[in-house]
């Protein structure tokens, strides 16, 4: 068809980079910038990130229709700036704020350029740039977007909230009890971890990523591990692949279970938490006894796993398996057989196909609005290749939609994890990391969706930059959108069948 | 229906609530010292606290979830979580301070009546931890307000967080 091209023949145009794998980077010029910019409207690639290094800007893109990934970069050392791509791809808006915030790059044409990450509180402005700019005199006042209307109210929430969670700000404009509009501000959990990585020897920039976001310690670990895995030319042993992929399972399912109660208690189901908390606990302790560790922190190292499972610890998981899914059933019977609770989940937070699609939002927030990308089936990693799943895809895009993917996939995973343990390989648990230099990219399928970690390594093997952009930089931005003509009751429940996380997208 | 056979099973069926454990000695030496600064207001056995995330990774905020389930049971101690600052006895706070968060965590502080106290949770609680020396963090929170109890750990255990607290009670309510 006139105007399309496949990915990588596009960016063939300009200079492809030498050790970065396993997919292409092609460095672009400005011109060769800017044609991506317009071909992005014509074609339907999808932006997997958007992150910056003292010389130049990248840009990760998945060609969903014919399989490739790629990275395009271009030189910004000069100009210190580049053309904005959220016209045609939304999703980036944040990612180049904060690429601003953290470099001073400036995104042409973008029309909001408030800061994201940066409150005006940092001893220095673009910290991760060469540049001695000097700090905010005072913390910035936030221009929050203007609204106009009869009868309009504005509650502001945070960045402390009410409950046991993390900080960021929601400021709503209410007609009476229903939300008009929900704008974000966060950022309040960036803690400076791209630039703390920079310079690490690998072990100690690995236990950091797994630090980016503590519930899905194992996905970060995972990814970074691969990335710095595929940056070196070298694998993981087999066995070790499994391990990591029971360990993720067993994240997955115990962040879901507990998930699946916390939305419920917020209609004031306090029974489905009180029993889905339960079984948590006993994933977890069972987490403790096999791998050391509740959450399995530090499990996962470039190289492979720290941990082994003797035959023993593998009946019991097996044990542990059938046990959940038993449990697990109750769980979901009891949320079926409540009417009120369904009531309260049914249509209420509707997220439209459309706009998880323009977003490029994964995980349940995308499965729950009919977008069906899961990146352990595309592009895919071991050992997920090998194994028999499907991902779950629910049409109607509320909270409801977002429980049935969450119920779904614990279903799934279960099963994924009977089929790790049947095939587990023998063998040693990690391969030694050659020190050679290299770039290197992973995409893991956490929990909230998919998680991306791009790298580069020096010669003598540290981290010279390292970026990680979580599954909910695509999200966040999706709940300000679900949460119009809803009620204000109703944010708990909607924020929750998202459970964005604050602290992997404030890095 | 399931609902019916949950609760039968919950009120006549053996418990899941873990015994109640000891309080910790550790922690009861640590705030025995600075029991001193605090007024001897009773407070009975029971107390409210106000849990703040001023920069954590979220690891702690799962464990402190946790307390509240059937197995730890939180409240059988009489403590339990509050919404507002205004209605706390403690400040239970997680993370390395951010620069971001440092004057929420501060205003927080200020809006809890006297007496109180703050226990800093978890290894980055203590002195930023692992994100220590980064542009964009304080320090551990006791670089923001005093800190009466720490409790260690990345994250650390319910069982931990408990014995923790219960040293709070033990030391408070004499």
């Amino acid at each position: 068809m006139l105007g399309q091209f496949s990915l990588i023949d596009f960016l063939s145009s300009g200079r492809r980079v030498e050790a970065h794998r396993p997919w292409p980077r092609f460095v672009l010029d400005d011109a060769g910038w800017r044609r991506l910019t317009h071909q992005l409207g014509v074609s339907d690639w999808v932006v997997l990130g958007l992150w910056a290094d003292a010389a130049e800007v990248h840009v990760a893109l998945h060609d969903e229709e014919l399989g490739e990934v790629a990275v395009a970069s271009m030189p910004v050392a000069e100009r210190r700036a580049f053309a904005s791509l959220t016209a045609i791809r939304p999703g980036v808006l944040r990612l180049e704020r904060a690429v601003q915030d953290l470099y001073g790059y400036v995104p042409l044409g973008l029309v909001d350029q408030r800061p994201w990450l940066d409150h005006g509180r940092w001893p220095r402005r673009a910290p991760l740039s060469n540049s001695r700019t000097p700090p905010s005199v005072e913390p910035y006042r936030y221009k929050f977007l203007p609204v106009e209307g009869e009868g309009l109210h504005q509650i502001p929430v945070g960045p402390v909230h009410a409950g046991i969670i993390e900080p960021g700000h929601f400021r709503f404009t209410c007609q009476g009890e229903t939300v008009v509009r929900l704008e974000q501000r966060l950022g309040y959990q960036h803690k400076g971890i791209e630039s703390l990585m920079a310079g690490k020897p690998i072990d100690q920039a690995a236990r950091l990523a797994g630090r980016i976001s503590g519930d899905s310690t194992v996905a970060y670990a995972i990814a970074f591990a691969r990335a710095v895995e595929a940056a070196s030319s070298m694998e993981a042993p087999p066995r070790a692949v499994y391990l990591r992929a029971i360990m993720a399972e067993l994240e997955r399912i115990a962040n879901h279970v507990f998930d699946f109660g916390a939305v419920c208690n917020d209609a004031a189901a306090a029974l489905v938490l009180a029993e889905a908390a339960t079984l948590r606990e006993r994933i977890l302790h069972s987490n403790l006894e096999m791998f050391g560790h509740r959450l399995m922190m530090d499990r996962v190292v470039p190289g492979g796993v720290t941990v082994d499972l003797s035959p023993g610890q593998a009946k019991a998981l097996f044990n542990l398996v059938t046990m959940v899914r038993a449990k697990a059933e109750t769980l979901f019977a009891l949320y079926d057989n409540m009417p009120s609770l369904l009531d309260r989940t049914t249509g209420t937070g509707v997220v439209s196909a459309s706009l998880a699609h323009r977003f490029g939002a994964g995980g349940f927030v995308g499965r729950g609005s009919a977008r069906g990308f899961d990146c352990r089936k595309t592009p895919g990693y071991a050992p997920y290749d090998d194994l028999d799943f499907e991902v779950p895809i629910h049409p109607s895009g509320d909270v409801h939609a977002r429980l049935m993917i969450r119920q779904d996939e614990i279903r799934a995973s279960l099963g994924l994890i009977e089929q790790l343990l049947d095939r587990l390989p023998a063998g040693p648990l990690q391969n030694p990391v050659p020190t050679r230099g290299g770039e290197g990219m992973a995409l893991v399928e956490a929990f909230r969706g998919d998680l991306l970690i791009w790298l580069r390594l020096s010669e003598v093997g540290r981290v010279v930059r390292c970026h990680a952009r979580d599954a909910s930089w695509f999200q966040w931005p999706l709940l300000e959108a679900c949460i119009e003509g809803n009620i204000v009751a109703d944010f708990p429940l909607c924020n929750k069948s998202f459970n964005c996380s604050y602290s992997g997208q404030d890095m | 229906m399931p609902l019916i056979k949950i609760l039968a099973r919950n009120l006549f069926g053996h418990s899941r609530t873990i015994p109640a454990p000891v309080a910790d000695q550790d922690a009861v030496a640590e705030l025995a010292g600075r029991l001193h600064e605090h007024s001897q207001q009773k407070l009975g056995r029971s107390l409210r606290i106000r849990e703040v995330d001023a920069g954590s990774c979220n690891g702690c905020e799962l464990e402190i979830h946790m307390l509240g389930n059937p197995v730890y049971d939180l409240a059988r101690f009489g403590i339990d979580f509050v919404a507002s600052p205004r209605h706390a006895d403690v400040l239970m706070v997680t993370g390395p301070v951010t620069t971001n968060m440092a004057e929420a965590l501060k205003r927080t502080y200020d809006a809890t009546p006297a007496p109180k106290w703050v226990v800093a949770v978890g290894d980055c609680g203590k002195d930023g931890g692992c994100f220590a020396g980064s542009y964009a963090v304080v320090g551990g929170v006791s670089a923001v307000v005093p800190v009466d109890l720490h409790i260690p750990g990345c994250p650390p255990t319910p069982l931990a967080l408990l014995t923790g607290l219960l040293a709070l009670l033990e030391t408070q309510s004499d």
